[in-house]
């Protein structure tokens, strides 16, 4: 189960302002992360899975697809219900049996990824953002690794800076203000 | 070049800008300041205060004329914020270069949230790229900071963002002769750009090459204006004034100081902030348990710009 946030605000009172985290009743911290990036409309999964039998065969999926086609994750080992839960599928499952839901899905991830998983909590891996002396939001692993293919995707870089030769000082517009009034006595 | 006459009657000697002007005659501000334009609050302007010496009701004459000035140019109300440095915090910077993939978001992130000019260009923020395995810690010479590939990261190469690494002692700050730029209690070095009178020997001092000039009028876009800004940081700049990373001041100063905005946008979350005096913060994590290193560090600066490898 995961908190609503009268109770995380009950536990930050409770442990005394633990900023970006909270002590839960099973005296585990659980942090403040944003919702989980799923596809719309693919949450909950029950929405189809409830009552369809759960398959542990490794096979070729004729639904998610492109799950299976991109599936790279340590493949030889692990398929399918090895993280995901196979009678409630709106849960995911840790290699020794716990439910874990999406909103923590990084209990999943730092069973394997122990190293990672303290430089996370520390805030070393991974990203904040709000206050850096106040309330911060982690990101889950999930907002950057695909699950089932985590390698970080490379990106666009913008735009290099321009080479000196290349600015150009043009002289002000008559409609064009110089940023500051002090300017003007320049 | 209209900034011409204040480099040639700068003077490297550590006085104020008012002795200053007083030794170089008057004729200096009456050759700054065209005739017809030289209303009272210009004039007010001129002869502002140093800000470390105005007293709290000084500071509040100076910004609300200030803020009236800039709304007016702006048609955009504008709030300029002069928040002091809480006591216990010393700001700290750390950049994961095992992760930085050189996609210059923070670049842009930082001329958005920080006003630079948009035309001509001004960036606080350059991201070098080195081919793995050079000589490169103190050589950042055998660098390219105009990379522009499809994609990002490079084989065979890594990045490495470069901006003002906040000297503990800055060379910067002695190299003034108005002392227009200074160090501040919480140890963010900071540009009062009333006082800057161009002669950029700061940006001669610095081994970093963190300082900007202001070649040109600097061009915003009324509506890209951040009208969220600190007096020392963000608030638009001129001509002939320098100006760099202030780690955000406007954001990161006061009761609620959020994350620098680079640190922020960051996609891999290399870039990590905090209070070096909190032993739980994440930046002593970091100086504590990961291998550190900071630039040029046998210039005895004493950056507060900690790179650092997480794997
Ligand atoms: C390493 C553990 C792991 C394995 C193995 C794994 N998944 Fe997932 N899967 C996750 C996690 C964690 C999420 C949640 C991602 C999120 O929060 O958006 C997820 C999300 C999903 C989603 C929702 C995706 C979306 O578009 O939002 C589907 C569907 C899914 N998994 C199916 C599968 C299938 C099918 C397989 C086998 C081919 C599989 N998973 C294997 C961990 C795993
Ligand atoms: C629109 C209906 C639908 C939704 C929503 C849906 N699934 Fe499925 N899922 C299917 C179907 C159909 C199969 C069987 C595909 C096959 O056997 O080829 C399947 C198969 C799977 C499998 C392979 C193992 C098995 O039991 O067959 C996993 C794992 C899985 N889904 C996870 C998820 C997760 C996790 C979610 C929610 C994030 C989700 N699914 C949402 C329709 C859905
Ligand atoms: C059951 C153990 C296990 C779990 C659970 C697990 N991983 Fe992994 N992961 C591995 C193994 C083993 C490898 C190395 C083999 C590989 O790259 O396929 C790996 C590799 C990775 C890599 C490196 C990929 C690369 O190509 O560089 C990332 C990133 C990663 N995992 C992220 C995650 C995330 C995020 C989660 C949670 C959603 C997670 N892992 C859950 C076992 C696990
Ligand atoms: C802000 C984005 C971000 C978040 C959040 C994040 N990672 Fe990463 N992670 C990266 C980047 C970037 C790399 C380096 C590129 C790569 O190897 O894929 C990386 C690398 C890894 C690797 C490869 C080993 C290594 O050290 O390079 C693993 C495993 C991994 N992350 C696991 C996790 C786990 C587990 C979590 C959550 C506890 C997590 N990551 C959260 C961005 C992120």
């Amino acid at each position: 189960m995961y908190m609503r946030p009268i109770l995380i605000l009950a536990f930050l009172v409770v442990t005394g302002g633990f900023f970006g985290s909270a002590i839960a009743d099973d005296g585990i911290p659980r942090f403040f992360v944003p919702p989980p990036p799923f596809s719309e409309g693919i949450f909950p999964c029950s929405q189809c899975h409830e009552g369809m039998p759960a398959n542990h065969e490794r096979r070729e999926l004729s639904f998610h697809s492109e799950i299976d086609e991109s599936f790279n994750h340590a493949k030889e080992q692990r398929w399918c219900l090895d993280c995901h839960n196979a009678n409630d599928r709106d849960k995911l499952r840790s290699v020794s049996g716990q439910l874990i839901t999406f909103e923590e899905s990084y209990f999943l991830c730092g069973q394997c990824h122990g190293t990672i998983f303290r430089d996370w909590k520390a805030g070393v891996h991974g990203k904040r953002t709000g206050e850096w002396n106040g309330k911060r939001t982690y990101r889950l692993c999930v907002h950057c690794h695909n699950p089932h293919s985590p390698r970080f995707k490379p990106l666009k870089p913008l735009p290099p800076p321009l080479k000196p030769n290349e600015i150009q000082h043009r002289k002000l517009n008559d409609d064009e203000i110089p940023l500051n009034p002090i300017g003007d006595i320049r | 070049m209209e900034m011409n006459n204040k480099r040639k009657n700068c003077r490297p000697r550590k006085i104020s800008r008012r002795g200053f002007i007083q030794g170089t005659a008057l004729g200096l501000a009456s050759l700054a300041i065209p005739v017809g334009s030289a209303d009272a609050s210009v004039w007010e302007a001129f002869f502002q205060k140093h800000f470390r010496e105005m007293n709290d009701d000084e500071k509040k004459a100076v910004i609300k004329r200030m803020e009236k000035e800039y709304s007016e140019r702006y048609g955009r109300d504008l709030t300029i914020k002069t928040t002091n440095a809480e006591p216990g915090v010393l700001f700290g910077y750390g950049l994961d270069l095992s992760r930085c993939i050189g996609c210059r978001r923070c670049v842009y992130a930082c001329v958005r949230e920080n006003n630079q000019s948009r035309d001509p260009q001004i960036h606080w923020i350059s991201v070098l790229e080195f081919e793995k395995g050079e000589k490169w810690i103190n050589d950042l010479e055998g660098s390219d900071k105009y990379y522009n590939p499809d994609e990002v990261p490079e084989d065979g190469f890594f990045y490495m963002p470069v901006q003002c690494q906040q000297c503990e002692n800055p060379p910067c700050v002695r190299a003034c002769p108005t002392q227009a730029t200074w160090k501040e209690p919480d140890g963010i070095v900071v540009i009062d750009y009333n006082w800057c009178i161009g002669c950029r020997y700061c940006m001669a001092a610095c081994p970093y090459g963190a300082r900007r000039f202001n070649w040109g009028h600097p061009r915003i876009a009324r509506s890209e204006l951040n009208t969220e800004t600190h007096y020392l940081g963000n608030r638009p700049r001129s001509v002939g004034v320098v100006e760099k990373c202030t780690f955000c001041i406007q954001r990161t100063r006061g009761e609620n100081g959020r994350y620098p905005a680079c640190v922020e946008i960051c996609p891999v979350g290399a870039r990590k902030f905090g209070n070096l005096l909190d032993p739980d913060s994440e930046i002593r994590y970091i100086i504590e348990n990961k291998r550190v290193f900071r630039l040029k560090e046998d210039l005895n600066t004493f950056p507060k710009f900690y790179y650092f490898f997480a794997t």
